[in-house]
């Protein structure tokens, strides 16, 4: 073969091969590693798959924060003013977590129905608020204006 | 009244940046060198008045001018001066004011260092720059200007500054991020200056070399400021999450990397160039997409600022514009250029290909992990993450691969290399690499696959870097002569592939062998995390500036001594009413002590975090290693010879390359 065509023809398997290997890694660990979100309507709706990991999020419900004194286990209730969904988790709850606030939480539903979470994420700062949890709340907020039929305005 | 002088200026730069991206580019494509002798005088205008803006607008903030609106949003009076200092790029417009200014700056800077360039080149260089300019300030003063006034309701007093950016890492993480950022649009500007004139070849890569090295550098230490900062402000002890932002600084460096390898082949071998060009349009494009990502509010991250669709559209279009219009010109341009030396199927060349192959197939990677999330959401097809496991998984093999392959490259020759010689020359290293990684992880305590793999692959770069050094600087003169001999740039390249080691071996180190432990804890409990014991002495509260806090102490104790005292805090801020967590830390170069606290469970217990982080550190120092390489690099003398030789060189190599010489008055 032309010492050129031949060298063009190893620069082009090179490049292959990378591709293959960068293409064969990616699908297989992005089959494993994807996260879904779900909001807590789904979720009681058992809409959500059980113990595989995904994400939910919405309102820490009022007055729900329970914790044991004896450990760093603590639970709470995630809502979208239309569902709730009981969260538990042990571990550091980050700075900005509160009762009514947004909070995306990581981990897998058990076969109770109840949210064993291994992460807890709360915004950055006051004006913040998760996209997945402002779109929940939009949602479950539509889905009872269409259920009551009333204008009532809902304030968050 | 100064606000408004501030916007005059923002305006008038943008006038100026106009005339420079069109004059100098219409006098060099008709050959008028008046029109081209404008090229320098509105690079420093456009810096000027830039510069006058950004000093405007540190006014007030020093100055606590609560009228103009970003300063009452992202400042207040209490604020101690030097965070007053840093909040003028606390928020986008102003962080976006100091992009442009950097933009400006590096402008400038190829106007008044590349004097011994041709008139031609220099001109289309800065008008490409100039492009560049008018797209970032067309943007800031369309869609965020940072002198909006609040009035006649002038606030009483600012919103204060969020309490995360309230630290040194904010102060000097985004300016050398954006420096970063930012430099590799020089890289760029000469890419497409070639592309037009068609001068494509070594000269126009030893050019580009030192400004993408410098950019290089900077973006290095841009990122691990921002790892070392998230590591001890927010992170609670972790370094790199993977997340959307990060990814988006990481991508320029990855893709910048590639280019400066694929650089040095153009510039010693003549070969590459298609590829070459093409990286520096890619890594330019990744800085814009960065720019994208943080900007227009499509990420939810420590980093996003609020989100305003029209700003996203904007940075889209402007992303759009420079993809296009300089791949267009690279389809039409590229094959101009055509390759005369040849080089053996194993080569340094070679060599340098696959790390190319490996650096570009990790950038891939990474923006697949990152936008992937991004377009499902955008085409409604359900809203996912694509957490550390992912890139973990992903990552780690490329980067033990592109480490393996380095240590093997070293050696390598150009043209050609024979494959027992290089074999028989690696068989030393490795048995050394190999003794000496497990003799690493017995130290720490056991053997892991992944751990092996790490160290084993930054040991190997190590060992094959002072190998090629020692063999290097035999002299018959002595050691000392021969290692005198050996080049500033040389002496760059064993810094960078060192501080790669080092960060290496830190990353790996610190993943495998570091020990969390969250525990609750109440006043006299001792916690044991690996050989070290934390005894909680007691909570105190104190009052600190513009915050109260509450701080633990505790004594860490290893074999019975008391090693260090720790005193993590728990801030209150007055005017947001935000809560911060400020961990304490005892830091080592072989390893940290960190303590954080928690919520308060009890009256009397609270949730505590201890950490053993062993090597963390190194995860820096190899940045800073990469960086001081990357600058040592473009010390070497041989830019400045070879470039008052290449004005001699140039006008010769003209006459071979009729095409590429008349092209541009062809065009015209």
């Amino acid at each position: 073969m032309h010492p050129i065509r031949k060298k063009r023809l190893t620069i082009v398997l090179f490049l292959l091969v990378g591709l293959a290997i960068a293409v064969g890694l990616t699908t297989y660990a992005l089959r494993q590693n994807i996260n879904l979100f779900y909001d807590p309507t789904q979720i009681s709706a058992g809409e959500a798959p059980v113990d595989v990991r995904i994400r939910a999020g919405g309102m820490v419900e009022e007055g729900s924060v329970l914790r044991d004194p004896d450990s760093l286990m603590v639970e709470f209730k995630v809502t979208d003013f239309n569902a709730s969904v009981p969260v538990q988790y042990t571990g550091i709850l980050p700075d900005l977590f509160a009762e009514g606030q947004g909070v995306v939480a990581m981990g897998r539903l058990n076969e109770s129905g109840r949210f064993v979470a291994d992460q807890v994420l709360a915004k950055h700062d006051e004006n913040y608020m998760p996209p997945e949890v402002a779109d929940a709340l939009e949602k479950a907020s539509k889905g009872r204006h269409a259920a009551s039929g009333s204008a009532e305005t809902v304030s968050y | 009244m100064y606000p408004e002088l501030g916007q005059l200026a923002l305006i008038l730069a943008l006038l100026l940046a106009v005339l420079l991206s069109v004059v100098p580019l219409a006098g060099s494509l008709t050959g008028r060198n008046n029109l081209q002798a404008f090229a320098r005088p509105l690079a420093s205008g456009v810096f000027v008045f830039v510069g006058l803006a950004f000093a405007v607008l540190t006014h007030a903030f020093v100055t606590d001018d609560f009228s103009v609106a970003y300063v009452a949003n992202n400042s207040n009076s209490l604020l101690p001066w030097y965070y007053k200092f840093s909040a003028v790029w606390g928020g986008h417009e102003g962080s976006l004011l100091l992009w442009i200014l950097m933009l400006a700056g590096w402008t400038l800077a190829v106007a008044i260092f590349s004097r011994r360039l041709p008139a031609v080149m220099i001109s289309q260089v800065l008008s490409v720059l100039g492009m560049v300019c008018v797209g970032f300030l067309l943007f800031i003063v369309i869609t965020s200007n940072p002198f909006d006034r609040l009035l006649p309701n002038v606030p009483a007093d600012g919103a204060d500054l969020n309490p995360l950016l309230q630290d040194f890492g904010l102060i000097v993480h985004p300016p050398m991020l954006y420096m970063g950022y930012v430099g590799f649009a020089v890289a760029f500007a000469f890419a497409i200056a070639a592309l037009i004139n068609g001068r494509l070849d070594a000269a126009w890569a030893r050019w580009s070399r030192p400004w993408t090295t410098v950019a290089w550098a900077f973006l290095s230490l841009g990122i691990a400021l921002g790892s070392w900062w998230a590591y001890y402000e927010l992170g609670w002890g972790g370094w790199w999450f993977w997340d959307p932002v990060e990814n988006a600084s990481l991508l320029p460096w990855l893709s910048g990397t590639a280019l400066m390898h694929s650089l040095a082949v153009t510039e010693k071998r003549g070969v590459f160039k298609s590829w070459t060009v093409l990286l520096a349009i890619v890594t330019f494009s990744l800085s814009l997409l960065g720019a994208f990502l943080v900007r227009s509010g499509v990420l939810t991250s420590v980093h996003s600022f609020a989100a305003d669709p029209e700003r996203g559209t904007f940075l889209l279009g402007l992303l759009a514009v420079t993809v296009i219009a300089s791949l267009a010109l690279y389809a039409f341009r590229a094959p101009v250029v055509h390759v005369r030396s040849r080089y053996g199927s194993f080569s340094r060349e070679v060599f340098l290909l696959l790390n190319n192959v490996l650096l570009v197939s990790a950038t891939i990677l990474v923006v697949v992990g990152t936008l992937y999330p991004l377009v499902l959401d955008y085409l409604e097809l359900g809203k996912l993450s694509i957490g550390e496991p992912f890139f973990n998984l992903t990552f780690s093999p490329l980067a033990v691969a592109t480490g393996l392959l380095l240590g093997a490259g070293i050696f390598s020759r150009w043209k050609k290399t024979d494959g027992g010689w290089l074999a028989r020359k690696l068989l030393w290293p490795l048995a050394i690499s190999i003794v000496a990684t497990t003799a690493v992880l017995i130290g720490y305590g056991g053997f892991k696959p992944w751990a092996f793999l790490g160290v084993f692959s930054a040991m190997w770069v190590t060992v094959a870097t002072f190998w090629d050094l020692w063999e290097k600087s035999s002299s018959r003169k002595g050691r000392l002569h021969g290692l005198k001999r050996q080049s500033r740039s040389y002496y760059g390249m064993v810094l960078g592939h060192l501080g790669l080691a080092i960060t290496m071996a830190g990353a790996t180190v610190v993943s495998n062998y570091g020990i969390e432990r969250d525990v609750r804890m109440v006043p006299g409990d001792v916690a044991t995390v690996g050989d070290y014991h934390f005894v909680f002495r007691d909570i105190g509260a104190r009052q600190g500036a513009n915050f109260t806090a509450q701080y633990g102490t505790f004594d860490v104790m290893l074999d019975g001594e008391r090693v260090s005292v720790l005193h993590p805090e728990k801030r209150q801020y007055s005017v947001g009413m935000s809560v911060m967590t400020e961990a304490d830390i005892d830091a080592g170069l072989f390893r940290d002590i960190f303590v954080a606290i928690g919520e308060r469970i009890t009256d009397e217990a609270w949730a505590i975090r201890l950490q053993y982080k062993p090597l963390v550190r190194w995860l820096w120092l190899g940045s800073l290693f990469m960086a001081a390489g990357g600058f040592l690099a473009i010390a070497d003398r041989r830019y400045r010879i070879r470039e008052g030789a290449d004005t001699k060189v140039q006008t010769d190599t003209v006459a071979p390359e009729p095409g590429s010489a008349t092209s541009a008055g062809v065009t015209s």
